[in-house]
């Protein structure tokens, strides 16, 4: 619910002029001299002078400012070296500048409001504004699955995609060995132990202790990790399998890898990597794969290798939503129930809301305290256990909606494409009504009466009344917050994920969309994040479209609220 | 209390049967139970047959339909032999930490809006109007590809990482809250700090002994909302926290429940009843203010 505020208030505070400004603040800031008296909280003038009046050394505040910024700083330093290990540069340079500015800006007397800003700054910048910009810049990128790192990354994948066991290479007993988190193997090469990570390369170590079996038990400097650790630690027994220990500096020698943990042999890769040319040659067939503009390797006669990099492709994601034949009917279907999805939980909702808050808001109906907390109670309990529990009391089979009101009859609910979206309106109705019953309550206590009673005594009916007054009158106060509303349940993931999972699926569509899917849980079917396919470029371009239309969404609500206000 | 009133403001409404009487009563008063009957049915049943389900020993789907069968406190023990517990802990950590967060934050900020005059202010709350009009649930990829990233270089920011989503949360808090804040820091008059700063306060003691103790109704809400709003989020704790034993109460009983709709549907029921709980108390006492903050912008489904 964070995300949709754009509540009148804060739109008038952002659009009308400020406070009046205090005079003799405007300027240049800290105008030495003038008494602590006519200071005004403003222009990030320190009150030297009223300071000093009681000024007695570095207070309880200093240490305490000083404690946390020794806190920030050792928080800040470690993850620098943190950063610099794993070789993260824009990870590094960005932590570097940002505990470099929270040091200038703490320990600095000027800039005293960026003082109060800079945390939240901070936060904001990282994890809202730069993911914004990533998501922009995602979009027109063929990242995801097939194109996951730089080029790179991409040779490393291929190289070791394509490695296989150097025929007649000999078997080394072999035990792995493990220091701290680093693994390693220890490799028993003709009565001489190596030992080698993936970083380093084998090399000779003295002192190591073999058993009859030729398996080293026992090396210097490393803790042999016991065969029962191996069978029983499934993650353990993971990182084994995929860890390749280089056999020498040389690429070309190969590296040792194992399939069990006892016996090592050699594996090389069948690929030659030439930096030169940037191309990668098939030692075997001779085929030369070079790289094209869709960061793949293809080889003269169009094959493909699996491992790519993502390389920024313009249009092509969006391009490909509309007009993919996969994509673009399923892609369609989607938005248009996202449109109607939100617009009509909005206009039953708020109706309902409405017209139960102009039934009870009536002096003369008792217990209304009572009544108006039980009616709110769905509004209290949080939304994603009432979509569960209403997808259980749904369930077609066991579910109590057939058996307490349709004589036990296995409708299915949540299986049938236009029940499914009627069981999404009418569950989320059943959550949000009461938002809009109250809201109601608040704003038609707020109306004045003299002039419905005018319009009575003008002889306007019920319906002329609300037609011509209540209702234009209430939408000045509701109108922002409809739109807010239409804008939050257009990216509603909760209740779709969690009451239909966008099912029933689309017969015979070849993406994982369903009929009752709304753009985001689209976006999340088709980005992969949880597992599966992933195509984040798409995902992204799909997201900047969502974002154009709440952004036109929100400015449309910035011109009703100011065009109802003139009312 | 009010219910009184009615009677007393107007006199001998039903109380004198006269025929006519009786019929205007039915028509613009009396007509109003029946139909209150009808939504109160419509509210709760769904949390009443919740409770049944809870309160039923056999814990499965089939054959719940019978309210209050039995009672039973089975599916509540049944609770401590699952994650339930810990999800609840990750739960109240992750919550309680980025509702701590949001209103540090916003409260920071909102001062140093209200209180100073600065270039770049007006830019910068434009700025932020504008930025919180995008949600960051619809770039969830973009924080997902940003937490592997991190994840390589600090992996206390990575993936699986309790913090990150906590960080992940604390981004949205400027953005969400400062508007609320910013308006009621306002109400506060400034003479108050001139009159301290004149009596020799620095800044911090202005801040945090007199400014923050008179906007605590606002602390109160702000921090409520944002609990809310991280109890509720299922996408992005989905996306971040890949472990079980990491999961919140979000992603946990969604699991329960959509892998194994029927047997595990007693304890949905208990794990639900004992989750919503203290927030709907929470809610329904706090109701006034939510009610206040909720229409001054934020909108839940």
């Amino acid at each position: 619910m964070s995300a949709s505020r754009q509540g009148k208030s804060a739109a008038d505070d952002a659009v009308s002029p400020g406070q009046p400004k205090a005079p003799g603040t405007t300027g240049s800031p800290r105008t030495p001299g003038s008494p602590g008296v006519s200071r005004t909280p403003g222009a990030s003038g320190s009150p030297q002078e009223s300071h000093a009046r009681s000024w007695s050394g570095p207070g309880w505040g200093f240490l305490a400012k000083l404690l946390i910024m020794m806190v920030v700083n050792a928080i800040g330093v470690m993850a620098i070296l943190s950063a610099y290990n794993a070789g993260s540069w824009v990870v590094l340079a960005v932590l570097v500048v940002l505990l470099l500015a929270a040091d200038i800006i703490y320990f600095a007397r000027r800039a005293l409001p960026l003082k109060y800003l800079y945390p939240g700054l901070v936060f904001l910048a990282v994890f809202q504004m730069f993911t914004l910009v990533y998501t922009g810049y995602v979009a027109f990128t063929n990242y995801g699955t097939g194109h996951l790192g730089s080029m790179e990354q991409a040779v490393d994948a291929a190289l070791i995609q394509a490695e296989q066991r150097v025929e007649d290479s000999p078997s080394y007993p072999l035990a792995v060995v493990r220091d701290g988190n680093d693994l390693g193997f220890a490799i028993n090469d003709e009565g001489v132990v190596r030992i080698g990570t993936t970083e380093d390369p084998l090399e000779a170590v003295g002192g190591a202790v073999v058993d009859d079996s030729g398996t080293p038990v026992e090396v210097p400097d490393w803790e042999v990790v016991p065969r029962t650790d191996l069978f029983t630690d499934a993650a353990l027994q993971e990182r084994v399998v995929e860890l390749r220990v280089p056999v020498s500096e040389a690429a070309e020698d190969g590296s040792i890898r194992t399939r069990e943990g006892s016996t090592g042999s050699i594996y090389s890769s069948s690929l030659e990597w030439d930096p030169a040319s940037t191309t990668l040659t098939d030692t075997e067939t001779g085929t030369v794969y070079s790289p094209d503009d869709r960061g793949n390797f293809v080889s003269g006669d169009g094959e493909r290798l699996a491992a790519g990099w993502y390389v920024p492709v313009g249009f092509d994601n969006f391009v490909r939503a509309f007009t993919d034949t996969a994509y673009a009917g399923p892609l369609l279907q989607v938005t248009v129930w996202t449109f109607a999805f939100g617009a009509l939980t909005v206009l039953t909702s708020f109706g309902l809301g409405l017209l139960f808050a102009m039934i009870y808001n009536d002096p003369r109906v008792r217990g209304q305290k009572v009544l108006r907390t039980i009616m709110i109670l769905p509004y209290a309990f949080p939304a994603f256990m009432s979509a569960l529990l209403w997808r259980g009391m749904l369930n077609s089979e066991f579910g109590v909606i057939n058996e307490w009101f349709f004589f036990g009859s296995g409708i299915d609910w949540l299986g049938d494409p236009w029940l499914a979206k009627f069981v999404i309106l009418w569950v989320n109705l059943w959550l949000s009504y009461p938002y809009w019953f109250l809201v109601s309550t608040g704003a038609l206590q707020g109306l004045p009466s003299d002039v419905s009673e005018a319009a009575r005594i003008d002889g306007a009916g019920r319906w002329r009344q609300f037609r011509s007054i209540t209702l234009p009158l209430l939408m000045i106060s509701t109108a922002p917050l409809a739109i807010a509303s239409f804008a939050f349940n257009f990216n509603n993931f909760t209740i779709i994920f969690m009451l239909t999972g966008g099912g029933p699926a689309f017969p015979g569509a070849s993406v994982p969309l369903g009929s009752t899917d709304i753009l985001i849980s689209a976006i999340y079917q088709i980005s992969g994040v949880s597992g599966g396919r992933a195509d984040y470029g798409l995902a992204s371009a799909l997201s900047i479209i969502v974002f154009i239309v709440i952004g036109i969404i929100s400015a449309l609500a910035f011109r009703q609220t100011r065009k109802l206000e003139e009312i | 209390m009010t219910a009184l009133s009615p009677r007393t403001s107007h006199p001998g409404q039903p109380s004198r049967n006269t025929p006519a009487r009786r019929r205007r009563w039915w028509a613009e008063v009396g007509w109003k139970y029946p139909v209150a009957l009808v939504i109160v049915f419509y509210a709760a049943f769904p949390l009443v047959y919740a409770l049944s389900a809870a309160l039923d020993e056999s814990g499965s789907l089939a054959g719940s339909g019978a309210l209050f069968r039995t009672i039973s406190f089975a599916n509540f023990q049944a609770l401590g032999d699952t994650m339930f517990w810990t999800w609840v802990g990750n739960t109240l950590l992750v919550g309680g930490s980025a509702a701590f967060g949001a209103v540090m934050m916003g409260a920071a900020a909102a001062y140093a809006f209200s209180r100073f005059r600065f270039r770049g202010r007006r830019a910068s709350l434009t700025g932020l109007l504008i930025i919180q009009m995008f949600p960051q649930t619809v770039a969830f990829v973009a924080v997902f590809l940003l937490l592997i990233t991190l994840g390589e270089a600090v992996p206390a920011l990575g993936i699986n990482s309790k913090l990150a989503l906590i960080c992940v949360y604390l981004g949205g808090a400027l953005g969400a809250n400062t508007f609320l804040m910013y308006g009621f820091f306002n109400t506060i008059p400034i003479e108050i700090d001139e009159a301290a700063r004149i009596d020799g306060a620095s800044h911090a003691q202005i801040y945090w002994r007199l400014v923050m103790p008179l906007v605590v109704p606002i602390l109160a809400v702000v921090g409520l909302l944002a609990f809310i709003a991280s109890f509720g989020d299922f996408i992005l704790a989905k996306i971040v926290l890949t472990g079980q034993s990491n999961w919140t109460l979000a992603v946990g009983m969604y699991q329960w429940v959509s892998n194994q709709l029927t047997s595990n549907w007693g304890l949905f029921a208990a794990g639900a009843m004992i989750a919503s709980l203290p927030v709907l108390a929470l809610f329904l006492s706090l109701q006034r203010y939510i009610v206040g903050g909720l229409s001054s912008g934020s909108v839940k489904g």
